[in-house]
């Protein structure tokens, strides 16, 4: 009897093992592009988190929707360097507006994000509205993205050797970049995201310092949108780090942990993906959240079953 | 003809001038004039919210100002790097933050060493020395949140001393501190000044401020007093930085008012 509420078959190899061997054609580039987002964002998450203001990731996803469409506008179509621009733009534009409230008003920072990045993509879908004719730009496309997409593109050429396909290679930069910043700038994240006033009195210019992690935050959301949409971009950007802390306590092993956070959920997301042929980038995000339900679990000190068997040892 | 830079006159330590701090057109701070030398102990008295961890954020450039200027060897704080040392009050921070101790001490060897370079073997000896010195070395490799409060005071502590500073703002150090930890903070606050160092103490107690501290700040809304010990520590001023605080916001709130007030 296959009724309409069946599973499909479910086999181990033809899930996690097959995607990488026999379906390499159409999965490597997808799986590729899923971890340097996954790892780019979760990365860059661990700082968002330590300096509570996880949220501006989602502000910032939300708000290149006006910029796309100013962008399509100026350039006249879907080149992609200006719809970039634009992204980053306005996605930069509304961190920085979020600081501006928060700093001359008495709204809290969540309230501020909640304002701006409503309002940011309201104008964006009124001005899709109102250039319906002049545009092809479909804001449900910005919310959701496609990871599919990218294994559908050819791959770039330098000389005899064939590259990745452009968005991956986009994504690797991204990925290096933040990679970069991290390990040459590790102190300098550190010490002004443990307390401003210590930081000032390293040196460290904590403002600037803010601002790069924020024009870094747009340069990752916007890389990373097109493939998994800026619903899910949230979820890669906190994910990741939130499982992170509860399996350690000091930064180094945070970011490790992140990185095979990123790279587990992409295994087993395309897993789920292949398995339930549904789109894969919430089945990543799903198999993100459920490696932070067995961390929460299973951690070796705050986990649910360490902290039973705690209790019942000191009872007895 | 005689050049400016052949002054026998160095320029003071610390230097604030008219400086004056609102939030929100609100003034916290209003006025603050003072001039310090090297090798002073100062404690810095008032009442809750009278602009202490106020003051010491706006000589660190930590809260915008909106008037007057703070001067460290007659240069802003811009250009003297890590010579000016930090003690955040204790609640500000986060401290689940994933940082172990050692890490929190070496964050005041970073001014010296160069933002971009790890720290190096001499480092962590300092840093091992300053734990020792205000003896946590123990707890080097502990996540601070399994602290005591006194012990994440004396963290905060042994990082301002690895800074090797000449000139430390201090917010309550000795808020939450049992009565031996706050005899050996005071001791090595004494060998810092007797090395040389200004700093300057936000304190509550007042009996215990008119022992540890050679000059007195008293604070409220403005400096209603400042000077060595003996002179400031009278019943009649303290009256007036404890007492008068409702009519002075009036004053400052009309005067602001009558001006267009700050920004
Ligand atoms: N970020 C802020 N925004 C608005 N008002 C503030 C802010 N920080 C402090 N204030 C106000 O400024 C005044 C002075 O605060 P400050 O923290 O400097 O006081 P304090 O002397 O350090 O007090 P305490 O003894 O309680 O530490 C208070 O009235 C406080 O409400
Ligand atoms: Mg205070």
């Amino acid at each position: 009897m296959s009724g309409q509420w069946m599973l499909p078959a479910f086999d181990l190899h033809a899930l996690l093992v097959a995607p990488w061997t026999e379906q390499r054609e159409t999965f490597g580039w997808v799986g590729v592009m899923g971890f340097c987002v996954a790892a780019s964002c979760g990365l860059l998450g661990n700082y968002l988190l330590l300096r509570r203001m996880a949220l501006m990731g989602d502000a910032v996803s939300h708000s290149v929707l006006p910029g796309l469409v100013i962008a399509f506008l100026v350039s006249g179509g879907r080149d992609t360097g200006a719809m970039f621009l634009g992204a980053l733009a306005s996605g930069l534009g509304a961190t920085l507006i979020i600081d501006f409230l928060q700093a001359r008003t008495p709204l809290k920072q969540d309230a501020a994000i909640g304002i701006v990045f409503s309002a940011l993509f309201a104008i964006g879908v009124l001005l899709t509205v109102v250039f319906a004719g002049q545009i092809d730009l479909d804001p449900d496309c910005v919310l959701n993205g496609e990871l599919l997409f990218v294994a559908l593109e050819p791959p770039v050429h330098w000389g005899a050797w064939t590259l990745a396909p452009p968005a991956v290679l986009r994504m690797a930069g991204v990925l290096a970049l933040v990679v970069g910043v991290i390990a040459i700038g590790y102190r300098i994240l550190l010490v002004s995201s443990f307390d401003p006033g210590i930081a000032r009195a390293a040196g460290v210019r904590v403002g600037t310092v803010r601002l790069g992690l924020m024009l870094l935050l747009s340069l990752v959301v916007v890389s990373a949108f097109e493939a998994v949409g800026a619903v899910l971009v949230v979820a890669m950007l906190i994910l990741p780090g939130a499982t992170a802390t509860l399996l350690t306590d000091r930064l180094p092993r945070l970011h490790l942990l992140a990185v095979l956070h990123a790279a587990l959920s992409v295994w087993w997301g395309v897993g789920l993906a292949v398995w339930l042929d549904c789109s894969l980038a919430p089945a990543i995000v799903v198999m993100g959240a459920v490696l932070f339900a067995l961390a929460w679990l299973f951690a070796p000190r705050g986990g649910l079953i360490a902290q039973g068997l705690r209790r019942a040892r000191v009872l007895s | 003809m005689n050049a400016p830079t052949a002054s026998p006159v160095p320029p003071p330590v610390v230097e604030i001038h008219d400086l004056t701090v609102a939030y929100r057109r609100k003034p916290v701070l209003w006025g603050v004039d003072l001039t310090i030398g090297p090798g002073k102990l100062v404690g810095i008295i008032g009442p809750n919210g009278a602009g202490k961890s106020t003051l010491i954020k706006a000589c660190m450039g930590l809260v915008p100002t909106q008037g007057g200027w703070v001067r460290f060897w007659g240069r802003p704080f811009g250009e003297v790097g890590s010579r000016v040392g930090y003690v955040p009050q204790r609640e500000t921070v986060d401290w689940d933050f994933p940082v172990s101790v050692m890490d929190v001490v070496l964050m005041g060897r970073y001014g010296r060493i160069g933002l971009f370079r790890r720290p190096s073997r001499a480092d962590r000896e300092a840093a091992r020395a300053c734990l020792e010195q205000v003896e946590l070395l123990p707890y080097a490799d502990r996540q601070i949140s399994n602290l005591s409060g006194g012990q994440q005071q004396r963290v905060f502590l042994a990082r301002a001393l690895a800074q090797e500073a000449e000139v430390y703002f201090m917010d309550e150090p000795f808020a939450g501190v049992d009565a031996a930890t706050e005899a050996s903070i005071v001791s090595v606050l004494r060998t810092l000044r007797d090395r040389g160092c200004t700093l300057f103490v936000v304190h509550h107690d007042l009996p215990t401020a008119r022992q540890y501290f050679d000059h007195l700040l008293l604070l409220n809304l403005n400096v209603v007093a400042f000077g060595p010990t003996a002179e400031v520590f009278t019943a009649e001023l303290l009256q007036r930085t404890y007492g008068g605080r409702l009519t002075l916001l009036s004053e400052v709130a009309q005067a602001l008012g009558a001006q267009g007030g700050p920004r």
